[in-house]
């Protein structure tokens, strides 16, 4: 993609730029790396797995050429499977877990690669993977989810296998949260998702698209008609950066920004422009990406750490670099600078590594009369993303900062009939929130609903 | 969901999945982990009069990367008190009451000794029996074992014995260390036989330490010839099952053995005329796991094919399969390449040049300007040694030349003559 001299992407073509980076593995190859699978026992990467996907099982339905029960025992351990087998960070989980990586052994098996294969095969085919159980086995309970993202899918899926009647809000036209309108084209396809959606819809749960829960319908309303209400509404726009010059022209939230690209056509208003990215998460990352794509000039990660604090992902980072992305480490931003209106430049201040603060991070502390201006057209903020205060309170939901306080071992909130799940309750960790915990999550909720409904019964 | 159940001679079983006789069905506790994995059925590992069994017993050809192509043993019998392999035979026929076991055995050719051994085994509950006229090594030394299942009237006369007092089922394994395995499934039928299964292994050497200058493995500084079986052997297999159903002189049902590995190697036997299959290497190669992928394979073929039952695939190829003097002698295929996937590795080439027919140029292509294997289909054999030695699917396929002349087969040649 990149030009080797410049180091920047040649611009004949830019939808081109947002197409899948990532080949999918040719049918030859695919059955050259399930044969190469040693079909362990107790397999480590099954471990590895949030989800727990028997790996090696669908990894073996590939070699013996039963794509259909491949893709089958992806998604039936995860209901966004496909998605994950292009998002999931397979290194630091099922692949970094593969006994191959060691010494005496050769190379990891490409997990990820290989559940693209099945699931792709899924796709092309149109096969429907899930059957509802049969009106005589349905249960009378009724629930509400609320967002149609990877947790929300998650527990639906698996409460209508379970028999239960779900009913899905979902704020936007469309189902698949951010894996639809978040992570960038060039690595999951809007596609992907949507065919995760409509096999959740093929199990006869209902969807409310364009719905947004405290607005459009109260959170009352909910408690009143459900017997159980699931929060998956992940988490809300970037923050401000609390600087002057943040309403100029010019400076973008990163979620919008990439929300962009993928539902309307693309922008021709970066073209040769230089574009400075605040944050060094998986969102700075998918952000400067699609600017550089989008024809950027320039494009700068201005982080206010160093490269081994970031959240994003060694090899996020190399991609990052290779896209011509480049990155100013130990760097805060102080102003934003505009001229009639729109963004000219940024003010930034040097930073130094302190304290360790209670996460082991170090804390960085601006260095006095180290301020320098660099001249931009474009601000990305992301710098992590706001939480549904709102929405809790309007559920009347203990919380911590925005975070649902859960009873301990469950995704029970404080109200009785409110559980919640995926980003929604992400309280931060050495990484960035995973599409694949929110997945899981999605499905303990579900099997946590279905427990308390059985007892209710009985 | 496809119907998965199977009627093998009157024994029927969950699904088509039985593990033969072998370690893999040495004992109760063994045969009921298998049982909760998913195997519909279990041969038990032979029974008879105790034996000794040796130290380094099994080898194994891996080729390249594949590891466990075949399997090589020079193991005997069961190595466990005879009172003991049927308490728990009947123990876990008690828990599991809807899968098949089958008593294996094996006794000297003595017709008592026989009566004795199979009224204790019904005794304990088994489906059926199987007699084991098949172990290559050690037994058949005794006159037992491969030593009977190469003598056409021993295995008549054993049968007889079996059937005299046996109140289930008798299937006889039959050993393919034999010139042609029809008369021996012959001799089965006439004794009285319900089924007959195939194939044990076959005599084998694995090899030998190119250091120690001994046989792999050796039993401290000799070796012996052991069984073979794996992979490696299915061909053999199935064309002894093929050859056997195809005979109106076996005309019995028949349990499908060697070297299946996946539920495409079963769909191979049941179409072939098993009406079931066994498995040992398989199993010992990856565990009782791999049950699962075999009966989801399986019932995702059937539901694809929208066919109800398994038995609706049995022997549904047999009529297929025939002697060499039937095959139409005017039929022509012919390879050809697929310039845009071939890869010019040029092994089709040397592969013709030197060891086939010559029919392959390689030729300066007008489209990519590389020199790419172009067939001259009107030299070419069709003997399908280009198309095997390629490494990329499709990119040579051998397609049918349409002739003018009839279909004339060697046998309506000589007729005509
Ligand atoms: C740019 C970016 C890149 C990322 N890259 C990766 C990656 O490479 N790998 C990875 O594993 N993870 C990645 N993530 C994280 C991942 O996308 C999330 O962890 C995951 O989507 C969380 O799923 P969720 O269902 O909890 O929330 P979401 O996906 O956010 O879904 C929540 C849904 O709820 C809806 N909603 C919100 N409020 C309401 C309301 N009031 N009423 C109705 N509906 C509502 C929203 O519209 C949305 O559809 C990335 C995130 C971002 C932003
Ligand atoms: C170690 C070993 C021991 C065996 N012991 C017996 C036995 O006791 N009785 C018997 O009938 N067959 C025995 N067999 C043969 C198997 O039952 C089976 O016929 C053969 O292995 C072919 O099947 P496979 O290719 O699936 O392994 C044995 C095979 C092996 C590998």
């Amino acid at each position: 993609m990149t030009d080797k001299k410049s180091g920047t992407i040649p611009l004949t073509d830019l939808s081109r730029h947002f197409a899948e980076v990532v080949p999918a593995l040719k049918p030859k190859e695919a059955i050259d790396e399930a044969n190469r699978c040693l079909y362990c026992y107790d397999a480590p990467c099954i471990k590895a797995c949030p989800t727990g996907i028997d790996i090696p099982s669908f990894i073996q339905k590939i070699a013996t050429g039963n794509l259909y029960g491949s893709a089958k025992t992806i998604m039936d351990a995860n209901p966004v499977g496909a998605s994950c087998s292009r998002v999931c960070p397979t290194s630091e989980l099922c692949e970094g877990a593969c006994v191959l990586n060691g010494e005496a052994a050769s190379q990891p098996i490409m997990i990820g690669r290989l559940q693209r294969h099945a699931t792709d095969w899924a796709i092309t085919n149109r096969v429907s993977l899930f059957t509802a159980p049969p009106e005589t086995e349905k249960i009378n309970n009724k629930v509400a989810i609320i967002g149609a993202g990877p947790a929300g899918l998650s527990a639906a899926r698996e409460l209508a296998c379970l028999g239960h009647e779900v009913t899905v809000y979902e704020a936007k036209p469309k189902g698949g949260g951010l894996n639809t309108y978040g992570i960038v084209s060039f690595r999951l396809p809007q596609e992907i998702p949507l065919w995760e959606v409509e096999q959740v819809e093929s199990l006869g749960v209902q969807f409310r698209y364009g719905v947004r829960v405290g607005e459009d319908i109260t959170a009352q309303e909910l408690i009143d008609t459900y017997d159980s209400v699931v929060l998956a509404v992940g988490m809300s726009s970037v923050p401000m950066l609390g600087i002057p010059g943040e309403e100029l022209d010019g400076v973008l939230d990163a979620i919008a920004f990439v929300e962009d690209t993928k539902t309307k056509p693309l922008s021709d208003a970066l073209l040769g422009k230089t574009v400075a990215v605040i944050g060094a998460g998986n969102t700075a990352i998918d952000a400067a990406t699609c600017s550089k794509r989008l024809g950027a000039a320039q494009v700068q990660m201005l982080y206010r750490r160093t490269d081994k604090e970031m959240t994003a992902y060694d090899f996020e980072y190399e991609f990052a670099k290779q896209d011509g992305v480049e990155f100013r480490w130990l760097v805060a931003p102080k102003r934003i600078i505009g001229e009639n209106g729109r963004v000219i430049a940024i003010e930034l201040t040097r930073m130094e590594l302190g304290e360790p603060d209670h996460k082991g991070r170090k804390s960085p502390v601006p260095i006095p009369g180290s301020e320098y201006t660099i001249p931009v057209d474009y601000v990305i903020k992301a710098i992590g993303q706001k939480r549904h205060t709102q929405l809790l309170e309007a559920f009347d939901i203990a919380h911590h900062h925005g975070i649902p306080v859960l009873s301990e071992n469950s995704y029970r909130t404080s109200h009785p009939k409110v559980f919640a799940a995926g980003d929604f309750i992400f309280g931060g960790g050495k990484t960035d929130a995973m599409v694949v915990d929110a997945a899981q999550q999605g499905k303990r909720v579900a099997h946590e609903i279905h427990a308390v409904t059985s007892k209710k019964e009985r | 969901m496809a119907d998965l159940r199977i009627n093998l001679a009157g024994i029927t079983s969950p699904n088509p999945f039985w593990l033969a006789s072998a370690p893999p069905t040495n004992s109760g506790y063994q045969v009921q982990r298998a049982f909760e994995a998913g195997w519909g059925g279990a041969v038990w590992k032979t029974l008879g009069d105790p034996i000794m069994n040796v130290s380094s017993r099994y080898a194994a050809l891996h080729l390249g990367s594949q590891r466990v192509l075949g399997l090589n043993n020079i193991e005997l019998i069961t190595d466990r008190p005879l009172e003991v392999n049927l308490r728990e035979i009947e123990e876990t026929k008690k828990r599991f009451p809807n899968h098949t076991i089958i008593g294996s055995l094996m006794m000297e050719p003595n017709r008592e000794k026989w009566h004795e051994l199979v009224k204790a085994t019904e005794a304990a509950g088994v489906d059926g029996l199987e007699l084991n006229f098949g172990c290559p090594h050690g037994m058949a030394e005794r006159g037992m074992g491969s030593a009977v299942g190469q003598q056409p009237d021993m295995v008549r006369q054993q049968t007889e014995w079996v059937k005299e007092v046996a109140q289930t089922p008798v299937i006889v394994k039959l050993t393919p260390n034999i010139t042609d395995i029809r008369f021996t499934a012959r001799a089965a039928r006439q004794g009285g036989a319900d089924a007959v299964s195939m194939i044990n292994t076959i005599n084998s050497l694995i090899g030998v330490d190119l250091d120690a200058w001994l046989p792999i493995p050796h039993v401290d500084g000799k070796g012996a010839h052991g069984g073979y079986c794996g992979p490696a052997v299915k061909p053999i297999a199935l064309n002894m099952v093929a050859e056997c159903a195809r005979d109106p002189l076996v005309g019995i049902p028949i349990s499908g053995i060697g070297g299946i590995s996946t539920w495409k190697d079963a769909v191979e036997f049941l179409l072939m005329g098993a009406s079931g299959v066994q498995v040992c290497t398989a199993a010992m190669h990856h565990g009782f796991r791999i049950v699962e992928d075999m009966i989801d394979g399986l019932n995702n073929y059937l539901d694809q094919k929208g066919i109800a039952s398994v038995q609706d695939i049995v022997g549904k190829a047999v009529h297929t399969y025939s002697d060499w003097g039937n095959l139409n002698l005017n039929y022509k295929v012919a390879a050809r390449v697929n310039e845009e996937i071939c890869i010019n590795c040029n092994k089709c080439y040397i592969a013709c040049e030197d060891t086939s027919h010559q029919s392959i140029d390689l030729v300066t292509s007008t489209l990519s300007g590389k020199t790419v294997p172009v067939v001259r289909e009107d030299d070419c054999v069709g003997c399908n040694l280009c198309s095997i030695v390629c490494p990329v699917e499709g990119a040579i396929t051998m397609v049918e030349i349409p002739t003018d002349e009839a279909s004339l087969t060697w046998n309506q040649r000589q007729a005509k003559n």
